[in-house]
């Protein structure tokens, strides 16, 4: 086969020296040669497949370029050969767009091409285009493209195919059959127009419209408190001010209902709460911190971007988890990867910037195995939201070069409309520099990406309900991140941090600079001239460019005096950093365009103008039901159906996917054991390199519970985020913890009433603990309504869902223990007792029956076991641990088994237990855990664990999981059996 | 030399390099002295390479990976081409890590252009996505600064496109019998027949992890050395009692050779 690039002679003359000043579109098609696999043509034939679409169906997929420049065909071939083909494995065509050349000679294939729609972030195209000075030569305009050539597909199923397989509409655009485009259409002039509203003299069902029609999601008494505001001041607003007020009094940015006025009433009474989060979850943290006293080890909550909690003597820490939930029900790929990116701006953007130095990610999904018939109008199959969202942490991530380092996935099929995406992530910042302060005349810098109309009304958007036609009206509020870009911020954020050049920093997240500069400025005043952003095409208005919310930008308060070394910095990195504004001590927002002043706003009326929220929360306390129904199964198949279950199996598909290992401080990773494929219970780094001391991140969650107890779902998510960190070894008397509420509509009093109990069950586990909650997020209206075939209208709410992500921290990592068995003849000890408590379990599910009574956490006892856990792991007694929760014992001791690759021989009579068999082996009871404990420390560990420990066997050589109950046998299998049935279900190619 | 006395390593950044304080970190702990210096400051002052006697190109996403990993940076490079050839003349080191060994291999500096094309490619996984795994290596007994006294490592990749691809079966058995493909994945048992999935990760032609040019002094190789340099970084430490808990990881012997050529 010929290494030469094939190139296409150009049709006729095109007259190259007469006309070499002259723009040329060109277009480029590159494909792999024969021994080579097509990757695009193989991943569009797999999702296809995964629908169960055109069985029949052959791809020929090439990636492409449209390069616009004067450019000749010398040069265009320069850059062919030398930047974009890789003439080992690839193969080129090139021509100017729309060539005969790229007409397909098979004439029964059908050609599509998809690009990105206009504005959309398109990084490669953007790399090309700064690349290309390096070979003398530069081009006007960029964009890539995928092309498939398609076979075999029946006419009926070609445009599921395109909308659901070969493009996201969202974010792309499919052309068919050839492109005929002149030009690579940007963004024209933009001409001023100042804008305003009339919202004096209109009704309130005029009021509502407006609302609506401007995408606000503001209520009515709302619109009524702008419109007596404007009508004191004796003018209409802005399009600008009415968007301001929009963002800054939206769900997303204010939290209006948790931290609003909420009546509660449960069958105790009535109780009504002025805020309702400042009065249990910051509670329960103002009193932890008053009991520690000196000793109390938070250093910033509830404030800043993230919480933030010491570390060693010259580090503390800022943790955060955020949820992108609505953006990643359209746009998988670009949701997740915006929530990351997100996230990741929250730690720079906490105190004067932490550096990020770990990540965990926890997704809801409805089952993978649903088929096409199944799913509701208007939503992606969960099988490639998944995929999406996976890609997009694992791009965003990895190429920032943060480990993502825990994780959870947690399946139900109510999640088929609403899938949730949480992403979380950890900073290190020097103890001196946990707080800003941005000071009156500094300068408002941004630095980073540019300006785009990407994202508008995201904040008001996360704040409505998902539709079926979402996906049709929502688009301007999905985006595609720029991994790179937030990379190069960061390198050069970090140094002008530790030079001590900005007061201040915070990221541009919902709501774009509206959201960062009105924080900011809160209480100084700010004035902003929104001509100096710099955009990335023309034809943004004022006011898109205040709420864009493009990625990527950071805003920073600078001295006047830093600034010339502030932009050296950036430009020596060749960052862009642009003086916007300034904050101006006049306690009022002021945006100009160019001379012209387009907003003028008191920040007092912005931040403490909005109307209270008040709604009503009622709370009937559930039932318990006996279990319904018994089980067809035997503990065998139930215990194998458990591990198979979608919520336990084996999750390496997605783990290995993340680059879990750079920057260098892995201890424990997310898969240990003998074949480094075993379920650990937390993840553990050193986020210093030349220390000993350790950072533990886990998480715990369980929507099942909260179907029968709200209470006892949160009860038992902290119990279970706490010992999974204790497992690995981390100091349960320094463990931080956040909540991530994701709820249905709480506007419904029921719903916000389960909310309202789970916020009181955090209280009063956490200050038993005295385990602080440092930060937290709610993500509310998770729900999807279509209407059915039957033409009814339809909704489906979310499993009232709280995610606990913990924090721990480990004196020395050498102290650490994982979850895989290690030797022969070492006994085997469960801690903590079991209870008749197989409510909301997995065996419940796979058995399929219901009732039960939930987990309950009796948080005295616990901690004392935490306590004592954490003392014999301190001292070297445990040899493996690994906590029990999903599955129960049976499951615990299992996957402890194949992970070790040794067997064990267990007989429960030992327990002492009036439960039976059921019970012993899946009841999911709180706050236990397996040791494996050599025979000569089997003393010392039974007192320290005092009465709270059972020594139920011991580890064998051989590879068989036995588990008795007296003569009784409950389990006997093996480990390759075990350990396919949980390694099996997500093992996707 | 630097005036400490110590070798002096150039860890060069770039828009995406994410790998480069560990890096540092390991080449420190070998006994050399470091310096990051990102890509336009090199571009701008070319003469500062001079100054150091190993260059290191650290491992991560340069200008993310855009077009193929890798190629941005190399094409920037290759602007510097006379320097860069000049400081291999006088006998320095070049070492590149997952994505410094896509620059190398792409920018021609390891392998140099044969039949107008480069002799080898760094591609995608034949798995078509990112990995993250550890993977057994062997070393070949070959003249490879980096590698000497080195038979075996367990190291872990991470990358998407590691695959390495030569131009042809004649190239390949050329840089064979020179010796030049200095390290290769095998099963856990050692280097004996195949090497199937996953022990080789990503479809390398023949089990291919890492290259050295024809003098031994440019290597760019997939695993990442600096990830395994602490004895905790072994994914099966905690199985190890800890009175047998090695003193350091095995990749270290890596950069102890890099800073030993000098001393």
């Amino acid at each position: 086969m010929s290494n030469k690039t094939e190139t296409a002679e150009l049709p006729t003359s095109t007259a190259e020296t007469a006309n070499a000043s002259q723009k040329k579109l060109w277009q480029i098609e590159i494909w792999p040669k024969p021994e080579i696999p097509n990757r695009l043509a193989l991943e569009v034939a797999a999702t296809a497949r995964d629908l169960g679409l055109a069985q029949q169906m052959q791809v020929e997929a090439f990636r492409g370029f449209l390069v616009e420049g004067d450019l000749s065909k010398a040069a265009i071939k320069t850059i062919v050969d030398q930047l974009l083909v890789d003439q080992v494995v690839e193969q080129c065509r090139f021509a100017v767009c729309g060539d005969e050349l790229f007409v397909e000679t098979d004439k029964s294939a059908d050609s599509y091409f998809v690009m990105p729609l206009p504005g959309v972030t398109d990084p490669e195209a953007e790399s090309i285009q700064e690349a290309l000075p390096h070979l003398g030569c530069s081009a006007s305009a960029v964009t890539t493209f995928r092309r498939y050539a398609v076979t075999g597909i029946p006419a009926d199923q070609k445009e599921v195919l395109c909308k659901k397989v070969l493009a996201n509409e969202s974010i792309e655009q499919i052309i068919h059959d050839r492109l005929t485009l002149s030009e690579i259409q940007l963004g024209a002039p933009y001409k001023f127009d100042l804008r305003h509203v009339e919202i004096r003299n209109v009704s309130d069902e005029q009021l509502q419209q407006i609302s609506r029609d401007w995408q606000l999601s503001l209520t009515l008494v709302e619109m009524q408190t702008i419109q007596q505001h404007f009508i004191e001041l004796d003018r209409e607003p802005t399009d600008a001010e009415l968007e301001t007020i929009a963002q800054t009094w939206s769900e997303h940015c204010s939290h209006k209902t948790l931290a609003g006025r909420i009546e509660y009433t449960d069958d105790a009474g009535t109780t009504k709460y002025e805020n309702m989060l400042k009065e249990t979850i910051f509670h329960a943290t103002q009193t932890i911190r008053a009991d520690l006293g000196a000793d109390d080890w938070c250093v910033s909550v509830f404030k800043d971007n993230a919480g933030i909690v010491k570390f060693d003597d010259e580090f503390n820490v800022a943790f955060k988890v955020e949820t992108h939930n609505r953006p990643s029900a359209l746009e998988p790929y670009g949701g997740a990867n915006t929530g990351i990116g997100g996230v990741i701006r929250d730690t720079l953007g906490t105190g004067l910037g932490a550096k990020p130095v770990c990540s965990t990610d926890v997704f809801c999904f409805a089952p993978p195995n649903a088929t096409v018939d199944q799913l509701p109008p208007g939503v992606m199959h969960p099988r490639s939201i998944m995929k999406g969202v996976v890609s997009g942490v694992r791009d965003y991530g990895n190429r920032m070069g943060i480990p993502t380092v825990n994780g959870a996935v947690y399946f139900d099929r109510r999640y088929v409309g609403n899938p949730l995406v949480f992403c979380g992530n950890v900073g290190l910042l020097p103890c001196e520099m946990s707080f800003k302060e941005p000071k009156p005349n500094d300068l408002i810098v941004s630095i980073g990406g540019r300006t785009g109309r990407d994202g508008i009304h995201g904040a008001t958007f996360s704040s409505a309900e998902l539709t079926e036609s979402s996906d049709i009206t929502s688009g301007g509020a999905v985006q595609i991140g720029n991994a790179i870009t937030e990379k190069m911020l960061m390198d050069v954020m970090l140094k002008a941090r530790d030079q001590r050049l900005y007061n201040a920093v915070t990221d541009c997240g919902a709501g774009g600079f509206s959201s960062a500069v009105g924080e900011m400025g809160e209480e100084i005043g700010a004035e902003v001239w929104l001509d100096k952003a710099p955009l990335k095409y023309e034809g943004l208005s004022y006011t898109e460019i205040w709420i864009s919310e493009a990625q990527e930008r950071m805003v920073f308060a600078v001295p006047e005096s830093n600034w010339a070394a502030f932009e050296k910095l950036c430009s020596a990195e060749s960052v862009e950093a642009v003086v916007i504004g300034q904050f101006k001590p006049t306690g009022r927002l002021v945006l100009k365009y160019e001379e012209n002043e387009v907003a003028d706003m008191a920040m007092s009326f912005l931040h403490d103008g909005r109307p209270p929220v008040v709604r009503k929360a009622v709370f009937n306390a559930p039932q318990v039901k006996p279990v319904s129904g018994a089980s067809k199964l035997s503990h065998e198949e139930s215990l194998l159906k458990v591990l198979g279950s979608w919520n336990v199996a084996s999750k390496h598909w997605v783990i290995r996917q993340y680059d879990h290992e750079v920057q260098g401080g892995s201890v424990i990773k997310p898969l240990v054991g003998i074949e480094n494929d075993g379920p650990s219970d937390a993840a553990v780094v050193r986020p210093v390199l030349n220390s000993r001391r350790g950072l533990v991140i886990s998480c715990g969650m369980n929507p099942h519970f909260g179907d029968l107890d709200p209470y006892h779902m949160a009860t038992s998510a902290i119990d279970e985020a706490i010992r999974n960190c204790v497992a690995v070894g981390a100091d349960p008397n320094r463990i931080a913890i956040l909540d991530n509420f994701c709820w249905g509509y709480t506007d419904r009093p029921k719903t916000l009433g389960a909310l309202v109990r789970a916020a009181q069950a955090c209280y009063d586990v956490s200050t038993v603990f005295k385990t602080p909650f440092i930060s937290g997020k709610d993500s509310l209206h998770n729900e999807f309504s279509y209407t059915d075939t039957s033409g009814n209208r339809q909704t489906i709410s979310i499993p009232s869902t709280l995610l606990i992500s913990a924090m721990g921290q480990i004196d020395d990592v050498k102290n650490c223990v994982t979850m895989d068995l290690k030797s022969a003849g070492n006994r085997i000890y469960q801690v903590g007792q079991t209870k008749q408590e197989l409510g909301g379990s997995h065996w419940c599910l796979v058995n399929e029956v219901s009732g039960g009574q939930v987990p309950q956490v009796d948080a005295v006892a616990a901690k004392q076991i935490f306590e004592n856990m954490h003392k014999a792991i301190h001292a070297g007694l445990v040899r493996s641990c690994h906590d029990i929760s999903e599955g129960g014992l049976a499951a615990s001791v299992a996957e402890m088994a194949f992970a070790g690759g040794l067997g064990v021989d267990l007989d429960v009579a030992s327990l002492k237990s009036d439960l039976d068999g059921t019970a012993i082996l899946f009841s999911e009871s709180n706050s236990r855990f397996v040791c494996e404990v050599p025979e000569d420390k089997a003393a010392e560990f039974e007192a320290a664990l005092s009465d709270a420990c059972w020594c139920l066997g011991s580890v064998t050589e051989n590879d068989r999981v036995v588990i008795k109950n007296g003569n009784e046998s409950l389990v006997e299998s093996t480990l390759s059996t075990l350990k396919t049935a949980w390694q099996q279900p997500l093992d996707w190619k | 030399m630097s005036g400490s006395g110590k070798p002096s390593v150039l860890v060069l950044r770039s828009p995406g390099t994410n790998c480069d304080v560990e890096s540092a970190y390991a080449f420190e702990l070998a006994g050399a002295s470091t310096t990051a210096v990102h890509i336009n400051g090199l571009l701008e002052n070319p003469a500062m390479l001079s100054e150091y006697q190993i260059l290191c190109l650290p491992g991560g996403f340069s200008y993310g990976d855009d077009i193929a990993a890798g190629k941005i940076l190399a094409l920037q490079l290759k602007t510097l081409r006379n320097l860069i050839g000049e400081f291999h003349q006088q006998g320095k080191l070049v070492l590149g890590i997952c994505n410094g060994f896509q620059v190398l291999i792409k920018s021609g500096f390891l392998l140099p252009e044969v039949n107008e094309g480069y002799p080898a490619t760094l591609t995608w996984n034949d798995s078509g996505r990112f990995v993250d795994r550890w993977v057994h290596l062997a070393a070949d007994d070959s003249k490879c600064v980096f590698l000497k006294g080195i038979e075996r490592m367990y190291l872990p990749i991470a990358h998407a496109e590691g695959k390495f691809v030569p131009q042809s079966a004649e190239v390949l058995s050329q840089l064979e019998s020179n010796h030049q493909l200095a390290i290769k994945y095998c099963k856990s048992t050692g280097p004996n027949g195949a090497v199937p999935y996953p022990a080789n990760p990503n479809g390398s032609t023949a089990d291919v992890a890492g290259v050295c040019d024809e003098t031994g002094r440019i290597f760019g190789l997939m695993p990442h050395p600096e990830r395994h340099i602490d004895p905790t970084h072994h994914p099966q430490w905690t199985r190890m009692p800890k009175t047998a808990l090695a003193e350091k990881g095995d990749g270290m012997a890596i950069f102890e050779n890099a800073v030993g050529y000098f001393n």
